[in-house]
């Protein structure tokens, strides 16, 4: 069901640049540079998770740039007024569940194109960030705050953890259990799924929910960075978080992929874009590159696919 | 045979990584000839019309039209030659009309600029139609047609070509007997016209009801071409097999039990009333023409589609299945007709089709177990002998036949009482046919209650205890099978005659 060799291929693309970079730039291959790598990565990774989960539906979630931002001002907000860890960090991801599950259920209930639904709601919780905070940042955090995204256990960065853990926990759930088997095979044919006893409303709202959590989590992991909730926290990252998994080789089209491709097709960006920050890259050629290692990556999957 | 035929290959090779598909294969087609392709799926049929067409390049051999050597490099190629082909999967648009369905490609034009000619569009394509007696508006789109008009239109377009050679791939497999016959007696014209027409099919009743001549292909070489009056039924399976069946069909020895499914005052839609009784170890057979509902009423009972009114019992007890779901619950199963749209995940290979409707046996709580899914699909894989056997094969490496096991295998896994097949052997050659026949034989004497829907006459006497033929969405009779001829369930099925 899922192209093995796909994931080789990244996997080989990610070792080709890093031993590249590696003679390009004497400060590339050094453990401080890449657990920096990691900590770039760890948030576009994590939603790019949920990303996948929804991806592989067949649908797209356009709205994770702007939960990032709500969840992050609801998050800072909560803690600004004196509410409890506990409590601030429910109410960042509890927005989040709540955008997911509206997505969830106008897609599969009342089977609006996602496209249009998420953006809708990209739109929607971008607008309200901007009226909740007049726009202005939301300050004056409790001084713990910034350790949840600047932490290092053992050196390594806690975001980077955390990261890892979501993609264990995720490859777990879409291999080895049946809620996985499902998902993979409503995006493969809803129609057929359906009449292999599926609750095929209920799973895609589920990919929905699930982006929607872990696109929160993000958005308090960057406010924590930031050490303040911003309203413009987020911006274009949808972009970003679609490139991953598209370049990890899941499919538009739904029902193929998988989050090891997510994984490295997130490392091959941000390890390119760490490169080019080494070797002092103007900034714009470096849009240009990415973009074209994008569509790159898009195309040899393709042809490779044929 | 004239000096020159119409069409003549010579020697055509194709190999697909090391199978060789076709092995020098010789054939030839006249003028004014029906020429029938016959063979088990993977024979080389497919291949040698993709070769015929440009769809796929030749590795050796020879093709020569009208004893001129034609180059054939495209589809486009082909039908600048004359070389129409009508395919399988009808290769139609559903959001377009009628018309420029028919048309597609090769619109007429006002005096040849680029502005269609919308008059002279319906004007032909109703002119064609009416060749097919066949009375579809031009303007409809082409998706709210069934199955069976929209293969029409398929035709009419292989018709607006004007074609010298025409090729129909499983051209009925959507058609009822009835419209069957109108389509042969289209070819039967063109063939008076001197169109040579190249007929590939399963259905050895209309190789030959239709043909002049037959080529058998097996394992991609051309084990036999023959004028078809001179050979018979027994013999043409067997060049096409490579071996001797027992018969078409395995003996019928079930002795039906108590009643398992009872279905009283069941209405979907248009369809219905529907009652009718299913008993332990039985085979009932559902007939009718397309379109009279029968796929309607056995998604009614799946859960698949709401029903309108009725009442459902299963082994005496009344269940109320409001979704496939529900109904796989109550260990109910359905065989959906057009298996690769309906019934299998394209993206998911042979392993996670098989056990996708009943993880619940091979997982503990919410977490697949990898070695029991393994164990319950081998032993499916063995037992219904789905080739190749690899398990972790996409399904789409598999023929159809298998592709049909595979369906079945999940079923097999999910413990039904009840099984209903719509239209269980289309596209399924002759050797699998017997191997799905003798299972279903296998599954009632188990006790299990099969229903079975199905368009082929002769299947459906072949395999069934007793028929229900359903005329318009309502049941105009029923009969054992054993006393029952084609000629009587086709009286029942025809709107216009007594029930």
């Amino acid at each position: 069901m899922r192209p093995r060799g796909s994931e080789a291929a990244i996997a080989l693309a990610v070792v080709l640049e890093c031993a590249v970079l590696a003679l390009l730039s004497p400060h590339f291959f050094t453990t401080e540079n890449l657990l920096n790598v990691s900590l770039q990565a760890s948030i576009t990774a994590i939603i790019a998770v949920g990303m996948t989960f929804v991806i592989l539906t067949g649908g797209i979630d356009l709205s994770v740039g702007s939960v990032v931002a709500v969840a992050g001002i609801a998050t800072t907000s909560a803690l600004q007024s004196g509410r409890s860890y506990a409590a601030s960090l429910a109410a960042g991801i509890g927005v989040g569940v709540l955008s997911g599950a509206a997505a969830g259920a106008l897609v599969s209930v009342l089977r609006i194109a996602p496209f249009i639904v998420t953006l809708a709601l990209m739109t929607v919780w971008r607008g309200l960030a901007f009226v909740t905070t007049e726009g202005r940042p939301v300050w004056s955090l409790p001084a713990g705050f910034a350790s949840l995204g600047g932490a290092r256990l053992a050196g390594v960065p806690l975001p980077s953890i955390l990261m890892l853990l979501v993609f264990a926990a995720a490859h777990v759930a879409l291999r080895h259990t049946r809620w996985g088997r499902h998902l993979y095979a409503v995006g493969g044919n809803p129609e057929a799924a359906r009449l292999a006893g599926i609750r095929v409303r209920r799973v895609i709202a589920s990919a929905y929910v699930l982006c929607g959590a872990l696109a929160a989590a993000g958005g308090i992991l960057l406010a924590s960075r930031m050490n303040s909730g911003q309203p413009n926290a987020g911006l274009m990252l949808e972009l970003d978080v679609i490139a991953a998994v598209v370049v990890g080789g899941t499919s538009l089209a739904g029902g193929r992929g998988s989050v090891l491709g997510t994984f490295l097709g997130t490392m091959l960006i941000a390890i390119l874009r760490n490169g080019l920050n080494l070797l002092n890259v103007n900034s714009y050629i470096q849009q240009v590159v990415v973009g074209a290692v994008i569509l790159m990556a898009v195309l040899l999957d393709h042809l490779r696919g044929r | 045979m004239s000096p020159s035929p119409l069409l003549e290959m010579r020697g055509v090779t194709k190999t697909y990584g090391g199978t060789r598909a076709l092995d020098r294969v010789d054939f030839a087609l006249d003028r004014g000839e029906v020429h029938a392709l016959v063979g088990e799926n993977g024979a080389g049929k497919s291949t040698l019309v993709k070769v015929l067409s440009g769809a796929t390049p030749r590795e050796g051999g020879t093709v020569s039209l009208e004893g001129a050597p034609a180059e054939v490099r495209s589809p486009a190629d082909a039908l600048a030659l004359g070389i129409g082909i009508l395919h399988q999967g009808l290769q139609l648009v559903p959001h377009l009309s009628v018309a420029e369905n028919v048309f597609l490609g090769h619109e007429p034009t006002l005096r040849r600029g680029p502005l269609l000619d919308r008059a002279a569009l319906a004007r032909e394509t109703k002119a064609l139609l009416a060749q097919l007696g066949e009375t579809i508006d031009p303007s409809a789109r082409l998706e709210t047609l069934d199955v069976a008009r929209r293969q029409l239109v398929a035709i009419a377009r292989a018709l607006s070509r004007r074609m010298r050679i025409l090729v129909l791939d499983e051209p009925t497999a959507p058609l009822t007997s009835h419209e069957a016959e109108r389509l042969f007696a289209v070819v039967r014209r063109l063939r008076g016209e001197g169109v040579g027409v190249i007929h590939i099919s399963h259905r050895l009743d209309e190789v030959f009801a239709l043909s002049d001549r037959v080529t058998v292909l097996r394992d991609g070489k051309n084990v036999l071409t023959a004028l078809t009056a001179e050979i018979d039924r027994n013999a043409l399976i067997r060049s096409m097999v490579g071996r001797d069946l027992a018969g078409e069909y395995p003996e019928s020895r079930s002795q039906p039990g108590e009643a398992i499914l009872e279905v009283e005052g069941l209405v979907s839609g248009r369809v219905g009333p529907v009652s009718l009784t299913l008993r332990r170890g039985e085979v009932l057979g559902m007939a009718g023409l397309v379109g009279a509902g029968r796929s309607e009423v056995v998604r009614a009972v799946f859960g698949a589609d709401p029903r309108g009114a009725g009442r459902m019992r299963l082994c005496g007890r009344p269940v109320d299945p409001r979704s496939p779901r529900e109904a796989i619950a109550l260990g109910i199963g359905l065989l959906t007709e057009d298996r690769d749209r309906l019934g299998l995940i394209g993206s998911l290979d042979v392993r996670e089709n098989i056990t996708l409707a009943n993880l619940r046996v091979v997982a503990r709580g919410p977490f697949l177990s990898k070695p029991r899914e393994r164990a319950a699909v081998l032993r499916l894989v063995d037992e219904l002998r789905i080739r190749p056997d690899g398990i972790d094969r996409q399904v789409s490496e598999l023929s159809g036949g298998n592709r049909q096991k595979v369906v079945l295998a999940r079923w097999l896994h999910t413990d039904c009482r009840v099984l209903i097949f719509d239209e269980p052997t289309a596209g399924v050659d002759v050797g699998a046919r017997y191997e799905i026949y003798l299972l279903i034989r296998r599954l009632v004497e188990k006790g299990i209650g099969v229903l079975i829907v199905s368009s082929d006459l002769p299947e459906i006497l072949g395999i069934c205890d007793r028929v229900i033929v359903l005329r318009e969405g309502k049941i105009a009779g029923s009969v054992l099978a054993g006393e029952a001829t084609q000629e009587t369930l086709l009286a029942l099925a025809s709107p216009g005659t007594a029930a």
